[in-house]
């Protein structure tokens, strides 16, 4: 008898739980939700990630081609192909810099890749003994792009004098450190590519649940830490200072050659827009991204458009720091760096909005918090 | 006294039910600090944090370094030691400090069942839990009784009683029953549950939930209590509580709810429950049959029943203490902690901190990263005596790097059930102008818009 009641009960929640209240107690029907999260993950991998390594795999290989050039004959004009070269990459690196997620993050891109400031004297250290190991994670300081940016800037004053190194008594070795430099930068893109294309792609939009450890809950959490610590803080804040009150224009990205940290900045906050709303990589065209799963759920929720407040925040940032003159000027010319701590502010903006809005709306995973709730 | 009340007191019952709630709250209690630390949560959240926010007023408790893990196995071999019966009191009095020194160590960790299990287990204290299928009973023969007071197993009711309906309570409120908030953020977000996943997408499961989960937390107790509807009260706890296990990240809580339940069964169920024990450990039920009811002395009855009806005033009354307060509690959060509020906010928030030399007029922001794990964090970021701790954390370690005329300030905004975030904190005040205290924190910007209801 007992058993009956337990068994109708539970039957009855179930049929309860499960069952449509009908039309009449739902006047105005509300559409469901229906953003389909792996469509989101095949589209990220599909039309950005995976484009964006093989545009920045062709960028590196054509960066070689121009340093082979110099190399057999080190000219001012071939220096400037290679610069232009290394900043193509360093421009095409800053779609790709945000990915640090399966092949990526076991290799520690990018930390392999772009750690600056460069130790310009560890690497003339190296440079003269010709002893080194790249592969160490203690010389991370000493290789990547930044690396290349003393190198092809930084060696001296005047480009002829930077021509004189290179064709000089040492020319050799120095030529020699920046081709294995590149080959390390290129070796590490092919590694991480190739395994994007070859099953990482598949296993990331294959893990399209809703867990701390799946692919949308990580990929927002990395895509956060991005903005925060890399965009935000690494390209502006830490040299402006505001976390330590001093500022350092040692730490800008790109230190060596004058105008590019602002150039650089700006190609990162674009990746970081276009990533959001499922913009293709090298394309025309939209696919599902995080602003249109925002769209979808705000239609529940019948709140403000967050899709529109954020890529408005986007733009205010861009164009408060596209005013601004080259990054290095301003924070040397400049006690405060008003103007550009003001732009900061505007980047800085956009964060409580992802932060809080964007992944309280998804309700997204903090990183790996696993602990209970209740 | 009321003569009513001197008869109940003096009434008896079987000490079967209380026997059975004492050996799987113990196995409980194991479980969960077995799959605590096999989760690696000791390293994660005692041990790994540089800062831990402690409860005001118990400053005093911080973990213990590598000696945390020390007081973890003295918390598991007493709840294993409560389950057997062994060392009874001492055991439950072990497990009730051990338990409740964790949960004050770093109120990151809050939650309202470590709560429920701290106070149940002070209640404990004063049962004779023993006397009944224990090994102290079987040790003992003095001690081994088969009937002990009723109120003993009824004083458990009543807290169970409590808990359920003031989640109820704290769910009458116009976010959680007309908005269907925070489920209409949670319940979309499991679209990978086998079966459910489609249904919680739709805007209808969201109020269904709602309405249900409010309306089984205030009809349960009674349905429990009343015997005719006692077994499918029981058939809705289990299904309640499988579901939210299902749905929510919730830990162990679910399963001791749901045997803690079987405490409303009369005394057959019980005697069943521990004839199939018997079997299983092969001791015969039977030796504890001894035919003997425990009565107390009244020495004993003098302090303990004032102790525990002092305890029951404050568990009735501490939930209503946000009233006292101004400003919207979830908002706030003044007065929200020990009240039962379970799952009632989907709160993010994000708090950017500024020290500024008050002379020199030079700053910085803080990484909180340096300083505070994720979820320590994300915890902060929403709650104003957090915020205020940390603050006072910041300036105590810039004092010793050197810093000087320190101001703090902080520049957070918090969003709440599904509003677009605002600003929460004032960021023209220095917080080291205030008190950590109980009075209403001044600092905390007003909420612009209304939950109505409790």
């Amino acid at each position: 008898m007992k058993k009956k009641v337990l068994f109708i009960a539970v039957a009855t929640l179930i049929f309860w739980a499960c069952s449509s209240d009908g039309d009449n107690s739902d006047p105005d029907p509300i559409d469901p939700i229906e953003f389909d999260r792996k469509a989101m993950l095949v589209n990220i991998t599909d039309n950005i990630i995976i484009p964006a390594y093989q545009d920045f795999d062709l960028k590196i290989d054509a960066f070689k081609v121009s340093f082979e050039a110099f190399s057999t004959n080190p000219t001012v004009t071939a220096l400037n192909t290679v610069r232009e070269g290394w900043f193509t990459a360093y421009k095409t690196w800053q779609h790709v810099s945000m990915f640090e997620i399966g092949p990526a993050e076991t290799l520690d891109f990018r930390l392999n890749m772009n750690i600056y400031p460069a130790d310009d004297e560890k690497i003339e250290g190296y440079i003269s003994s010709g002893d080194y190991n790249l592969a160490l994670a203690s010389n991370r300081d000493a290789k990547g792009f930044p690396a290349l940016d003393y190198l092809f800037y930084g060696l001296a004053d005047t480009d002829e004098a930077i021509i004189e190194v290179y064709a000089g008594e040492d020319g050799s070795k120095y030529l020699a450190y920046v081709a294995a430099l590149l080959n390390d930068m290129e070796t590490m893109t092919e590694t991480v590519l190739s395994e994007w294309e070859n099953g990482y792609g598949a296993t990331f939009v294959a893990n399209d649940g809703a867990s701390a450890t799946a692919s949308v809950d990580r990929f927002v959490n990395d895509y956060i830490f991005y903005f925060e610590k890399f965009l935000r803080a690494g390209k502006m804040g830490i040299p402006l200072g505001v976390f330590s009150g001093t500022p350092s224009v040692g730490h800008l990205e790109a230190f060596y050659s004058d105008g590019n940290s602002k150039t650089l900045f700006l190609e990162g906050l674009l990746a970081v827009q276009n990533l959001f709303n499922g913009q293709y990589y090298g394309t025309q065209g939209e696919g599902p991204g995080l602003a249109s799963y925002l769209d979808v759920l705000n239609s529940v929720k019948d709140g403000e458009d967050l899709a529109q407040a954020i890529n408005d925040q986007i733009n205010v940032a861009r164009t408060a720091v596209q005013a601004l003159g080259n990054f290095k000027d301003e924070i040397v010319n400049n006690t405060p760096p008003e103007n550009m701590l003001n732009a900061y502010d505007e980047v800085q903006r956009i964060v409580p909005l992802l932060k809080v809005d964007m992944v309280s709306a998804m309700n997204i995973h903090i990183d790996f918090v696993d602990a209970d709730g209740d | 006294m009321n003569p009513k009340i001197r008869t109940y007191l003096k009434a008896n019952a079987q000490a079967a039910p209380l026997a059975v709630f004492r050996i799987f709250f113990g196995l409980m209690m194991v479980i969960s600090i077995i799959r605590f630390w096999y989760n690696g949560w000791i390293e994660k959240l005692y041990i790994a944090p540089k800062f831990f926010f402690s409860y005001y007023g118990f400053e005093w408790i911080r973990p213990l370094g590598n000696f945390t893990y020390l007081l973890f196995i003295l918390c598991g071999v007493s709840a294993f030691f409560v389950a057997l019966g062994y060392k009874y009191r001492i055991a439950i009095l072990v497990f009730f400090l051990s338990f409740t020194y964790i949960e004050l160590m770093d109120k990151t960790t809050y939650l309202n069942h470590y709560y429920f299990v701290s106070i149940l287990s002070f209640l404990m204290l004063f049962l004779p839990a023993n006397a009944y299928f224990s090994v102290d009973a079987l040790k003992n023969k003095t001690i081994a009784y088969d009937r002990i007071p009723r109120w003993c197993i009824d004083i458990l009711k009543l807290l169970l009683c409590m808990v359920y309906f003031y989640a109820g309570l704290a769910k009458l409120n116009s976010d959680w029953l007309f908005d269907a908030m925070p489920l209409k953020i949670w319940l979309p977000s499991k679209f990978d549950v086998p079966l459910l996943g489609d249904f919680l997408q739709q805007s209808w499961s969201h109020y269904t939930f709602s309405w249900a989960g409010m309306l089984y937390d205030l009809m349960i107790p009674f349905l429990l209590l009343y015997r005719r509807t006692r077994w499918l009260a029981f058939g809705l706890v289990v299904v309640f509580h499988l579901l939210t296990r299902v749905l929510f990240p919730i830990g162990m809580f679910p399963y001791i709810m749901i045997v803690s339940a079987l405490i409303f069964f009369d005394a057959d169920l019980h005697h069943r429950i521990l004839k199939v024990v018997g079997r299983i450990i092969s001791i015969d039920k039977t030796r504890f049959d001894t035919g003997r009811t425990l009565r107390f002395s009244s020495r004993y009855k003098k302090w303990a029943m004032p102790v525990i009806g002092v305890f029951f005033v404050v568990q009735l009354l501490l939930p209503w203490r946000y009233l006292v307060y101004p400003g919207e509690l979830f908002w706030t959060e003044e007065g929200y902690r020990f009240s039962w509020r379970v799952m009632l906010m989907e709160k993010a928030g994000y708090a950017q901190f500024k020290v500024v030399d008050g002379k020199s007029k030079k700053w910085f922001y803080v990484d909180n990263s340096d300083f505070l794990t994720p979820f320590q964090e994300k915890q902060m970021a929403t709650q104003p005596d957090f915020i205020l701790q940390y603050a006072k954390f910041l300036a105590k370690n810039f004092k010793k790097q050197g810093h000087g005329n320190l101001e703090i300030y902080v520049e957070s905004y918090v969003a709440l059930n599904g509003r677009k975030s605002t600003s929460f904190i004032n960021p023209d005040v220095n917080l080291l102008t205030f008190k950590d205290s109980f009075e209403s924190k001044t600092f905390i910007l007003p909420f612009h818009d209304t939950i109505k209801g409790l």
